[in-house]
């Protein structure tokens, strides 16, 4: 299942407490029914199909009024060379509801010779059309947002009663991610009931095995609702019948085509499915078709075109895969420099410290190194201080013994002179006396 | 999201058409409802108050529940606010209903920041909201939407005037929220007295210039009772839950000894009055309100400041991407500078550092050659002693032996002399 408007919780998962009396929020759905017709509303709605296959009397049946009279002919009276788009836009009222419809239609599609690329300016309109939305969206001063994205593409496939054409499986491959497609087939009344069961089931066999995503019904948890959804898949795609006659069966005016065997009712359920539609595009599920647009068709288109430009700098739409950035749980672009920031700070931050750390450590070699040589220096100059002292002490030793010698030595000579002395001053009284 | 309203566009390629019969498109509206009743609705209300001015009990009485409440000290160092979220059920709807209490506002002596915390909570919601906006890949229909839709700003009973605070809180929350003033405790205030005070105050809220909610009167269908309702503000209000016997029925009241004050009576204060309006009437008004005007206030104002613009200096118009690129670009040669800067600095340090270590070195360098010169010195002093004892010993060697020699020759003079004088005294 596709997301789309989901529940905004889960209710109960909060403390869940109960009321004792009126407060009056019961009131909020008809304060939003209030506003929203205040406000009005808006619809999309592209037709494409070859022509002549009763596009816009379909139309005109759907909405009950001449969307292309006279004075504002329909494009299948024009003659055209190429596929245009173009779109009407009429403002229609009812039961105080008024609606500005949309209806874009493709002529000349499928017309041509050669149809290569006729889906083409379709796309184009869907994707400008999304554009215009964005840019208005990312404005910085926004005003009301003007909303003409496609919301629905009814897409006419003709009643050959064998299955799809070429072309129609290669436009509903387009173009399936980019709106939402709704195919019917178209004049239905060309076809028996029974053909028209073979054919309706050939082409889902084809769409599934084209894995075609058209436009699926929303789950709901009514049981009723549920059983009326299933019946209505059981009859996919849709059969239609349109007419711009009013024609008189049974004393009722209805609208109807008159064949010489009959008339063939639009609206009678057992000649086609038109009511069918009628009432699941505009009574039931207009408001959901509006909701997926905005949701998956238009999101898949926005965050396509933002991945592609933000990351690379470099316009990367042509190239479909996406990075590897949107593969995560994408953040706005802001978000994601922020955090970019972040561990840029948390990178420099550890750069920083290695940085740091290394630096730290050379210094301290170097001042290791340093009060080595130091230290070294230092012991070298103890151990020659310690080595002159010694030195110094030998020698005072030396000096001392020398001096001690020598005093001696001198002592001595002075007591031999001295004993000299004494023994010539002897000798010389003697020699006086010895004289005589 | 705002569709455009179609009324207002006279577009000239849009004509009307007339219906052959029913469509059945008038049931869009509905369809829209039941879309919206499916997934359920979100309400966030704001009570901005002094403490015990009543915010929790009138939260209780309005929502006719017990919400977990704490009572506060008077003693907050600063302004905090609580926020409490809870499921409710009414009928076939479902509220996700956050309230925000202050704590401890009007509490501290210096009440000049008391706005800041209660501004950072409504930006904070704001942001949180862009954010989402912005991501690239968003899921907007899930978000659970914490922007805060009403602010009931409670005004104490003093029958005279504003506060400064009250002033000035409510001119810093009138762009970002809508503020609905009531006056708190209106039981203690006579009725000649509350109709001066209401006027007072309305008049004082116009005279600075403060932008309180008014409830919208475009709408035909509502404008009657909202246009009599603006009249009446600040609604007076009174809350309790506790319930008192009137009559037969158990009336939400309190109950005083001159009389019963009850809630739910319109001549006796304003609770009905708040109840229909902010609930029962404008809680879808107050909710658009907030996305449409203050939630793009803040926005433009956010983007307007990170340098967005929708124009370009020549005026013409810059897509997002365009300005996000560039944003890019800017982001990534702000960082790559910065890288430098550090390396810068880190290469610089290294520099001074080597320098620093080089002077260590030469310095030690210088010491060596210092302390080998003294050694030097002391060596050659220490040589000159040696050399200086060496040459006494020698010179003394010689005195030794000249002496010795001298005493020798002597020895064998005088041998001689006595052998002479032996011999001569034979004679």
């Amino acid at each position: 299942m596709l997301p789309r408007s989901s529940a905004l919780f889960i209710f109960g998962s909060q403390q869940q407490k109960n009321l004792e009396g009126y407060v009056g929020f019961a009131n909020l759905p008809n304060q939003v029914y209030r506003k929203s017709v205040k406000r009005g509303f808006e619809f999309t709605l592209m037709v494409v199909g070859e022509s002549g296959l009763g596009k816009s009397t379909l139309i005109n049946s759907l909405f009950l009024t001449d969307l292309y009279s006279p004075e504002y002919p329909g494009p299948s009276h024009r003659i055209k060379k190429t596929v245009q788009v173009e779109q009407s836009k009429v403002l229609v009222k009812e039961g105080g509801v008024q609606l500005l419809l949309t209806i874009v239609d493709t002529p000349g599609f499928g017309d041509a010779v050669d149809n290569s690329n006729c889906w083409q300016p379709v796309i184009d309109y869907i994707d400008n059309k999304f554009e215009d939305y964005l840019n208005a969206e990312s404005r910085v001063n926004r005003r009301q947002m003007p909303d003409s994205r496609v919301q629905c593409c009814l897409y006419f496939i003709a009643p050959s009663g064998h299955g799809l054409k070429p072309l129609d499986i290669e436009f509903m491959k387009r173009l399936h991610e980019k709106v939402n497609i709704i195919p019917l087939i178209a004049k239905a009344d060309t076809m028996t009931p029974e053909e028209c069961q073979q054919f309706k089931r050939q082409i889902m066999r084809e769409i599934q095995e084209h894995k075609i995503k058209i436009y699926e019904f929303p789950e709901t948890d009514d049981e009723e609702e549920m059983k009326f959804i299933r019946k209505i898949k059981d009859r996919l795609p849709l059969a239609v019948v349109g007419s711009n006659t009013i024609i008189e069966v049974n004393g009722k005016r209805v609208r109807g085509r008159q064949y010489p065997w009959g008339v063939a009712e639009v609206e009678n359920g057992e000649h086609c499915d038109f009511t069918i539609l009628r009432n699941m595009l505009i009574r039931t599920h207009m408001q959901d078709l509006k909701d997926v647009t905005n949701n998956v068709h238009y999101e898949n288109y926005r965050s396509r075109k933002l991945a592609a430009v933000t990351y690379n700098g470099v316009d990367n739409n042509k190239n479909k895969g996406l990075t590897k950035h949107d593969t995560g749980d994408g953040m706005s672009p802001l978000a994601q420099m922020e955090e970019e920031r972040r561990d840029h700070v948390a990178k420099m931050k550890k750069m920083e410290q290695e940085m740091e750390q290394v630096f730290e450590m050379k210094v301290k070699e170097k001042l290791q190194k340093l009060r080595d040589s130091e230290a070294e220096l230092q012991r070298r100059h103890e151990q020659m201080k310690k080595n002159l002292e010694a030195q110094h002490r030998e020698l005072e030793e030396k000096r001392r013994q020398h001096e001690d010698e020598r005093s001696n030595w001198e002592a001595q000579q002075r007591i031999v002179e001295q004993q000299k002395l004494d023994l010539s001053r002897t000798l010389e009284k003697n020699k006086k006396k010895k004289i005589f | 999201m705002a569709s455009s309203d179609v009324a207002r566009q006279p577009d000239k390629n849009i004509r009307p058409l007339n219906l052959a019969g029913h469509v059945g498109f008038d049931s869009l509206p509905d369809q829209l409802v039941n879309k919206s009743i499916f997934q359920g609705f979100c309400f966030n209300i704001l009570c901005i108050g002094e403490t015990g001015i009543g915010k929790s009990t009138l939260m209780d009485t309005l929502f006719n529940t017990n919400f977990e409440n704490f009572e506060s000290s008077h003693f907050e160092p600063q302004v905090k606010l609580r926020a409490q979220t809870y499921d409710l059920h009414e009928s076939n709807v479902r509220l996700r209903l956050t309230v925000v209490n202050t704590v401890g506002f009007g509490d501290q002596m210096n009440k000049q920041e008391s706005y800041q915390p209660v501004v950072d909570y409504i930006d904070r919601q704001f942001e949180s909201y862009l954010q989402e906006e912005l991501k690239i890949k968003r899921s907007l229909h899930n978000y659970h939407d914490s922007r805060v839709h009403a602010c009931l700003y409670f005004i104490s009973p003093s029958g005279h005037s504003l506060k400064s605070l009250d002033l000035v809180t409510m001119k810093k929350l009138d762009s970002k929220v809508n503020i609905i003033p009531v006056i708190a405790k209106a039981d203690t205030i006579s009725k000649s007295e509350l109709h001066k005070f209401k006027i007072k105050i309305m008049s004082e809220l116009v005279s600075n210039g403060v932008q309180i909610y008014q409830f919208p009167i475009d709408d035909e269908t509502v404008a009657k009772v909202n246009t009599s309702m603006n009249g009446h503000l600040p609604f007076a209000v009174v809350g309790s839950t506790e319930e008192v016997m009137l009559g037969n029925k158990m009336v939400k009241a309190r109950q005083y000894p001159w009389g019963i004050v009850q809630v739910e009576n319109e001549s006796h204060c304003d609770f009905m009055k708040l109840r229909e309006m902010l609930i029962c009437v404008n809680m879808e008004d107050l909710r658009e309100q907030t996305h449409t005007r203050h939630y793009e206030l803040y926005r433009r104002c956010k983007l307007e400041e990170m340098g967005f613009k929708d124009t370009d200096p020549e005026c013409k118009p810059v897509s997002l991407q365009e300005t996000y690129e560039a944003k890019r670009q800017e982001f990534l040669l702000e960082l790559q500078r910065r890288e430098d800067e550090m390396r810068q600095m880190f290469v610089q340090r290294v520099k001074e550092k080597e320098a620093e270590l080089k002077d260590a070195e030469r310095e030690l360098q210088s010491r060596f050659e210092q302390l080998k010169r003294l050694h030097a010195d002391e060596k050659a002093t220490l040589e000159d002693k040696k050399k200086a004892l060496e040459d006494d010993q020698v010179s003394f060697s010689k005195r030794r032996a000249a002496a010795q020699l001298l005493q020798g020759q002597s020895l064998t003079a005088n041998g001689k002399k006595d052998k002479d004088r032996k011999n001569s005294g034979f004679m």
